[in-house]
């Protein structure tokens, strides 16, 4: 690691995100020294630039409560959306096929596949992610309950898993933990961290 | 995934002309209907399906569950799976319905998926999804790689040399056994069609795996009043407890007099290539006392012709026990 970036790793205000790309930009600008621009990232609001010919759509899309007008390509799903478009990253493309949840969002208050949901089709929808759940200095009461209960490794599914988690409680739902891990199968956990999981979704439950 | 244009519909004839093969004299691409897109997105960005157009219909007004005047109940096309499972109507009249679509798939997913959709909903046949590989239902005269290849999941019933696919739908099983009717529209009027004329058999031509033409609007399912004094079940049998696909299910529906039984309505899952209805083990069943020899003799019929597959074969016993399980439980 280069001293730029011990230091910008010594930064106790940077998150690990800006941090890997800080790192990643101070060692394309060392490899590359002839290098004279580097890129920017297109502004936000703006999709990425669409090739000429490619049919786009306008959407009106409410994150969190904030409204975001865009032109997209037709093709894009709401999880690309979010995270390339509008540069929401917590939610996460796992298989990006509807079978592992980890791209979790709400959609008028009911959880969806992100991966699965074309943005063009939810405009007009609210839409909730992970970043309009809570924050790290006032948590909702399911992320307190993840972290208390550790219900995570890697936590690459872990906003998906919060997201599931969130839309449960508002869901026909029995009371025992078979009950729960049912309708929490469409979140996959390749660590195994679901003992811990279940524990943190019935501590929020059985709080209620 | 390929480009397409995209059109919302606003009302049911526009997404019908949007979809019709000729409008107004001009030749329309290939269009699809998006729902619920659980499918429909699934393969486009597989490049199994590449629509030119894809329509996007979930702003309709065809979201409603309602009672009708002969006892029976409307569904909606656009009704969402997780709301059909969790009716109270469903629940009490139609219990076999309500337990096939909660065994389907994971919450998030019934949350998308619709009834329409699901009557759609393509084979999970990995070839199909495998653009490299040959397939007849994907790509006519290719061959079929699972004959012969990795066919563990695919049916024993209703195949043929061309194609060996499952229809993949718990929610089809139980419609089956209701004897549902499946309304539509297209540019000359409305036209109902009983779902078991819905699906077609593969034969020689695989890729047609329904009777809608081009611009066929699924509208609406109609199930009939509920058989008084019957109960109802749906049982599936997996690799996995919570979120796969059937290796064998049962749909039945049954009323008693006392020892007797009534009156017996009896589909199959995950063996067939399409929701597979039993006409031979419902008279075997039908007017005769219970007794598990009969209920052994009821499986014996409904599975007479399966035929196996160099992977498949413990399927048609499984569908057996399956079948006998659940003429126990109904009537335990």
């Amino acid at each position: 690691m280069s001293d730029n970036a011990k230091q910008a790793a010594n930064t106790s205000d940077l998150s690990r995100r800006s941090f890997l790309t800080r790192s990643g930009v101070i060692g394309v600008a060392a490899t590359l020294e002839s290098c004279q621009t580097l890129r920017q990232a297109p502004p936000r609001e703006q999709a990425a630039e669409t090739p000429a010919g490619v049919p786009t759509v306008p959407v009106t899309l409410h994150i969190n409560g904030i409204a975001h007008k865009l032109d997209i390509d037709t093709r894009t799903t709401l999880l690309d959306c979010l995270r390339e478009t509008v540069g929401l990253t917590g939610t996460k493309k796992g298989c990006d096929h509807g079978q592992c949840g980890a791209c979790t969002v709400h959609v008028n208050g009911r959880r969806v596949n992100s991966c699965l949901t074309l943005a063009a089709a939810v405009d007009g929808d609210e839409i909730t992610t992970i970043e309009g759940l809570g924050q790290p200095d006032n948590l909702h009461p399911m992320q307190a309950a993840f972290l208390r209960c550790d219900g995570y490794q890697c936590g690459y599914c872990t906003s998906g898993q919060i997201m599931s988690a969130v839309a449960l409680q508002n869901e026909p739902c029995g009371p025992t933990d078979a009950e729960v891990k049912e309708l929490m199968s469409g979140n996959i956990c390749r660590c195994g961290a679901y003992a811990n999981i279940t524990a943190a979704i019935q501590e929020v439950r059985k709080k209620a | 995934m390929e480009t397409f244009q995209f059109i919302r519909a606003t009302d049911i004839q526009t997404a019908i002309r949007a979809g019709s093969k000729v409008n107004e004299g001009e030749p329309v691409p290939q269009a699809r209907f998006l729902a619920g897109g659980t499918t429909l997105i699934d393969l486009m960005k597989l490049d199994v399906d590449q629509p030119q157009r894809v329509i996007d219909i979930n702003r309709l007004p065809l979201d409603k569950i309602e009672k009708m005047a002969d006892g029976g109940l409307s569904i909606g096309a656009l009704v969402r799976n997780s709301d059909l499972a969790h009716d109270q109507t469903v629940k009490d009249n139609y219990t076999v319905l309500s337990q096939a679509l909660l065994s389907g798939a994971s919450a998030q997913l019934r949350n998308m998926a619709t009834t329409a959709g699901n009557l759609l909903q393509r084979t999970r046949c990995v070839y199909f999804r495998d653009t490299a590989s040959p397939c007849n239902k994907r790509d006519p005269g290719s061959g079929c790689s699972a004959i012969g290849g990795f066919n563990r999941n695919l049916a024993v019933l209703g195949t043929s040399e061309h194609c060996i696919a499952t229809n993949p739908s718990d929610m089809n099983v139980a419609l089956t056994a209701l004897e549902a009717m499946i309304h539509t529209q297209n540019s000359s009027g409305p036209r109902e069609i009983p779902i078991s004329d819905f699906h077609l058999l593969p034969g020689d031509t695989p890729h047609r795996e329904t009777v809608l033409q081009p611009g066929e609007l699924i509208t609406h399912v109609t199930l009939p009043p509920p058989i008084p004094g019957s109960k109802s079940l749906y049982l599936k049998l997996r690799d996995r407890a919570s979120y796969e696909f059937a290796l064998a299910s049962a749909a039945v529906i049954l009323a008693r007099d006392g020892d007797k039984l009534k009156q017996v309505r009896i589909a199959l899952g995950g063996i067939g290539t399409k929701p597979w209805r039993c006409p031979k083990a419902e008279s075997v069943l039908t007017g005769q006392s219970i007794s598990p020899q009969l209920f052994h003799a009821a499986a014996e019929a409904a599975l007479k012709g399966a035929k196996p597959q160099s992977e498949n074969g413990f399927k048609i016993e499984l569908a057996k026990r399956c079948l006998v399980h659940t003429l126990h439980l109904l009537t335990a």
